[in-house]
């Protein structure tokens, strides 16, 4: 059989007793528990199927897998038939031949004969299957009752649904509920009417489908295809990279022909993904190849110049003598870099490498600063390590899972499809969050408790479900007696066991009430072991490092960590955050989170690099963007970031980049910054270059080349050039230079390389001489810093408060369809689920203000003012507002504030004050940001 | 002639006494349900009963009060005939073609009823296969009810 040689039919068993058996003579043992049809194909005698595929469990539906057993009755299905001890059984009698060639014989009288033209062509399990039966001849006539009129559902922007070719194997609907857990297929009728159905038989784009694609990767014919593969053909070459999307970094085989990509497909040994994939990861790749991609450099004198288009040399030498004259006018803490967490881990030690050693100064920052920070620092602080404890296999080993501030259906698709599973499976739900999230109820799953707090009262709720575990004597008191620093934990003890932090006060600040947080505190801390997972509705607040600190406090107190099943993890936003914070992206941070004043660390790379480094912090992006005001800060390398959309008070943002003399921006597109960028330097897609990302579970894993890069050269040869040009000498033949570099400079990456990627697929850091396969569950035997350190967690309510000018409060968020500022995926089909922000209102609030669902609606703070469309939903709470900040036409963040976290600068996203009204107009920023664009788009063509 | 009501069905009200479409009724239904393993089928029988058909409508109000899909429900309702899409004629018949009715004319008289024009938008005819009351053949379900010992013209008579 030629179908996927390595699918063995129904999932592995991890049962430690073994069966002995026998098939057809060879004698094989397996894990008890495990079905005959896997059996069989680990033996190497493959039976024959079609409804088994070993991402899902067996069905037992398709009749083809039937086989004997010595001393029983009958053709069982070997998918559904567990191994015995001594079973002998019998793939291929005479028997077993004739029937299997019945049953095909009767798929075939019911499909149709369009194999040569058929878009599965080559690709296809009934096609294998007809051949491995032998199948020969179909003797029922043409002129019987058929499917093969039905007509094709093409409404899905990239797959079409093509009943008249399908089996009704059910594997589509089983991928679609064990799979992804939305339950948005089934088969509808019966007997020979049956047919698989999209929810109530709606079309694909109309039903509750999110457009994962499982279904699509489990037909084994042309039912459900890839619209890209139907128009391009099959791939004649497959490549392994990781998705440039969220923080979950799926497996991908990007699926070939020439230099186009045909198909991506979520790896089945992808460690972060086992195969899955979402919308984004699996279709939504065409902004690679978007017309809108800028592929040569160009440069400008200033922001009201139209671009002149130049070659890489005289880019990178402009760019290069732009700096050298600034530092030379203005000093060497005049300029700095952005680095970005869409890029890899190479080219940002590369981009902070630059600052450090040829700007000669620590003014490096990274997006980070606008999402994790704070978990960087308040990890840090309690265990030791700046990041998140646990793999994402552990999920399926919790109890109980808190989910706070994240939307992971939304945000973290495939790693919400997991957490979702073992919901399923019986483990208990707390949802933390001022919204009602798909989470809290949706087909099969719903919340234990859904603690619906006003934004901006993390803390205050935190400390409160701290209070219930240490007054009602829910303390695990060995582990805290044998990990925890003692004096601080009596500190920590007497400070949330105080009045102040009991549910009964807190609950009006917070609005969840005492009871609510009593009994969501006793699940988490007594429903066994018990998760932790958090997103920016943790950080992006002004205590956001004092919430993951008192998280942190939280998961020690119960003794929930150091093992499968528990631990405090951050849902990263994009894939490589957590690679950009281990790089040394921050100011004061050398890579592997050691401080710049760290003479030791300091010593070994100035050796490296044959450069002195500055023993001080340099700035943060606010700091920066003060500077550049003040007149201190005047040129910027900003790599794959929009800091124009994406930062906070857009207005201020701008008005310190049109305050700059040179702005470097290297992207795929010109963003919203490029409109104050002298310098535009083209970048590379994912699919262009070689490289790590390391994700959310500190999983790094390859990004590989699999078409050339469109511009000519990767990112990180762009930086090496601009290094070299601006007289500080780098010199790699290949990005795993590079990391041998990071290795060598990096303890926690001191295992890595290309080759030790290559043989373990993937490693999780800490990666070195103790742990040379990686490390998946951190703490195992002691924190990393020691003992574990309570911290003190006062509640400081948020200086942005709502008053009767702006009396609502807006917090932002995302949507599964698209992605972080969108310029990835607004290029995309994506738009067809979203292709404008909207307001979300409650109708309480709609009804006082006048405004209808689907009318304009002004949204304006003390910051800014923007319009957009309001969606009437009790989604949200009276009081409270959302929208998300995909679209630069919307430009969420013209509105927020420059409030941020004390400790670490991460702005305060979550909590602005602002009121809205009905409107019949845009703003005037967005007018005149309009026109800006316009502006920015003006490219003229080189005479030739 | 003997009429016996079969206990485990539900009763199927006649048309003159089915439901307008009210969500709210439907909502009361599904929620009555909802904390119930295997609720969905019960709630659909009981709309089925109550409004004579389970209204497009219906659907997503059941998949919100039960946590599930609409697809789910959609998959349930398009499985059993007695659950019903339409609003249904104004008397249904549901006559029994198991093998001990056909042994005493079952297939005849669904024939004959076929031919005689009663299977309209008036009467709707649909054979099921055994009722339970072998020895009563042949056997129907008319509008609900379980009518044994059945000819063409008793059947006539029941249904005017």
């Amino acid at each position: 059989m030629r179908t996927n040689p390595r699918d063995q039919g129904t999932p592995a068993r991890s049962e430690s007793t073994t069966v002995m058996l026998e098939i057809d003579g060879i004698p094989i043992s397996v894990p008890a528990g495990t079905s005959v049809m896997r059996a069989a194909a680990i033996a190497g005698t493959p039976i024959p199927k079609l409804c088994a595929t070993d991402s899902l469990e067996a069905f037992g539906s398709c009749r083809l897998c039937l086989i004997e057993i010595a001393g029983r009755r009958g053709t069982p299905a070997s998918c559904t038939t567990p191994v015995e001890t001594g079973m002998q059984v019998r793939t291929r009698t005479q028997r077993l031949q004739r029937l299997r060639r019945a049953v095909m014989e009767l798929y075939i009288s019911d499909h149709p004969l369009d194999c040569l033209t058929c878009a599965a062509n080559g690709d296809c399990e009934l096609q294998d299957m007809a051949g491995a039966v032998g199948l020969r001849e179909v003797r029922y006539a043409s002129s019987g009752a058929s499917h093969l009129d039905l007509s094709t559902d093409a409404s899905n922007p990239y797959f079409s649904f093509d009943p008249s070719k399908c089996i009704v194997c059910s594997r589509c609907v089983r991928a679609c509920e064990e799979q992804q857990g939305t339950f948005a297929l089934t088969i509808q009728g019966r007997g020979f009417a049956s047919t698989v159905a999209a929810s109530a038989n709606e079309r694909f784009i109309d039903s509750e489908c999110v457009s994962c694609g499982a279904c699509v990767q489990a037909c084994p014919t042309a039912t459900l295809m890839e619209k890209s593969v139907i128009s391009m053909g099959q791939p004649a070459r497959e490549v392994k990279t990781t998705c440039a999307y969220c923080g979950v970094g799926c497996g991908f085989v990007a699926e070939i022909q020439g230099d186009q990509v045909v198909r991506m497909r979520p790896d089945r040994d992808g460690k972060a993904n086992h195969g899955h994939s979402c919308v984004k990861g699996r279709f939504a790749w065409g902004y690679a190849t978007h017309r809108d991609r800028v592929l040569e450099p160009m440069i400008r004198d200033s922001i009201s110049e139209p671009w002149r288009k130049v070659s890489w040399d005289a880019a990178i030498a402009h760019a290069a003598s732009e700096f050298r004259r600034i530092i030379t006018e203005h000093g060497r803490g005049a300029v700095g870099g952005i680095t970005s967490s869409r890029c890899t881990n190479e080219e940002t030690f590369l981009m902070q490498k630059l600052v450090r050693a040829a700007f000669g100064n620590n003014n490096t920052d990274t997006c980070a600063r606008v999402c994790h920070s704070p978990t960087g620092y308040g990890l840090k602080t309690a265990f030791g390590t700046s990041a998140g404890t646990q793999d994402f296999d552990s999920v399926a080993a919790a109890d109980v899972i808190m989910v706070v501030g994240a939307n992971p259906t939304d945000a973290h698709p495939v790693f919400a499809s997991r957490l979702r599973r073992r919901l399923r499976e019986g483990a208990r739900l707390i949802v933390l969050d001022p919204r009602r999230i798909d989470l809290v109820r949706s087909p099969h799953i719903e919340a234990a408790h859904h603690l619906r707090l006003r934004p901006g009262t993390n803390v205050a709720l935190m400390n409160a479900l701290a209070h219930v575990v240490a007054t009602e004597e829910l303390i695990d008191v060995d582990f805290v007696r044998e990990r925890c620093d003692q004096t601080e934990f009596q500190r920590w003890l007497a400070f949330v066991g105080h009045a102040d932090n009991a549910p009964e006060t807190t609950a009006a600040i917070t609005g969840v009430p005492a009871s609510a947080v009593r009994a969501a505190a006793r699940l988490y801390a007594s429903g066994g072991r018990a998760a932790i997972y958090y997103g920016l509705g943790v950080t992006e607040h002004s205590q956001g490092t004092t919430m993951v600190m008192a998280m942190a406090n939280l998961a020690m107190a119960t003794g929930n960590l150091g093992r499968p099943g528990v631990g405090i993890n951050p849902l990263r936003g994009q894939n490589n955050v957590q690679g950009a914070c281990d790089m040394g992206s921050f100011p004061h941070e050398l890579s592997g989170y050691r401080h710049v004043s760290d003479s030791t660390a300091r010593a070994a790379f100035a050796e490296a690099w044959g450069v002195e480094l500055e023993p001080e912090p340099g700035l943060r992006i606010p700091n920066m963007l003060d500077a550049a005001l003040e007149g201190s800060f005047r040129g910027i390398y900003i790599q794959g970031e929009d800091i124009a959309q994406s930062d906070p008070n857009t207005q201020h943002v701008t008005a310190a980049l049109a305050a700059m003399e040179c702005v470097v921006v290297q992207d795929l597109f010109l963003n919203e910054t490029a409109s104050y960028a002298h310098v535009f330097l083209p970048g590379a897609s994912f699919l262009e270059k070689d490289g790590t990302f390391t994700n959310a579970e500190r999983r790094i894993s390859r990004v590989r080349r699999a078409i050339p890069p469109l511009a000519g050269m990767a990112d990180w040869e762009v930086t090496v050039a601009l290094s070299n040009a601006l007289g500080h000498s780098m010199h790699y033949a290949h990005p795993s230079e590079i990391m041998d570099e990071i290795a060598r400079l990096t303890p926690s990456y001191r295992g890595v390389s290309y080759a030790a990627l290559e043989e373990h697929g993937s490693l999780q850091w800490p990666c070195d001489e103790a742990a040379p396969s990686g490390t998946p569950v951190m703490h195992a035997d002691g924190f990393v810093r020691g003992k574990g350190r309570f911290m003190i967690t006062r509640y400081v309510p948020t200086e942005e408060r709502t008053g009767p000018r702006f009396p609502l409060l807006l917090t932002t968020g995302r949507i599964l369809s698209q992605y972080n500022v969108g310029a990835q995926s607004r290029r995309t089909d994506n738009v067809v689920w979203h292709e404008e922000d909207v307001l979300e209102i409650h109708p309480h609030d709609a009804e006082n203000r006048g405004i209808r669902d689907g009318a304009m609606v002004s949204l304006a703070s003390r910051s800014g003012e923007t319009a957009l469309r309001a969606h009437i939903t009790d989604r949200v709470q009276p009081g409270v507002v959302y929208t998300t900040f995909h679209h630069p036409e919307t430009g969420a963040n013209v509105v927020t504030t420059e409030h941020s976290d004390w400790a670490t600068n991460c702005p305060e996203y979550k909590v602005t004050a602002v009121e809205v009204r009905p409107t019949n107009r845009w703003s005037r920023w967005q007018v005149e940001s309009e026109s800006r664009r316009r502006q920015r788009d003006q490219i003229i063509e080189p005479s030739t | 002639m003997p009429v016996v009501r079969a206990p485990s069905l539900p009763r199927m009200a006649s048309p003159s006494t089915h439901l307008e479409f009210d969500a709210e009724r439907v909502r009361e239904i599904a929620r009555r349900w909802s904390d119930r393993d295997g609720g969905l089928l019960p709630a659909l029988l009981e709309i089925n009963d109550r409004f004579g058909h389970v209204d497009a409508r219906a659907v997503p109000i059941l998949a919100e009060a039960l946590n599930r899909s609409r697809a789910e429900v959609h998959g349930v309702l398009s499985f059993y005939h007695d659950l019903r899409t339409e609003p249904p004629a104004r008397h249904t018949v549901a006559l029994c073609q198991g093998e001990a009715c056909q042994a005493v004319g079952a297939t005849r008289l669904l024939a004959e009823i076929r031919q005689a024009g009663l299977d309209d938008h008036d009467v709707q005819v649909a054979p099921v296969y055994c009722l339970g009351n072998c020895a009563l053949g042949p056997c129907a379900l008319v509008d609900g009810e379980l009518v044994a010992r059945l000819d063409r013209t008793q059947l006539i008579g029941c249904l005017s």
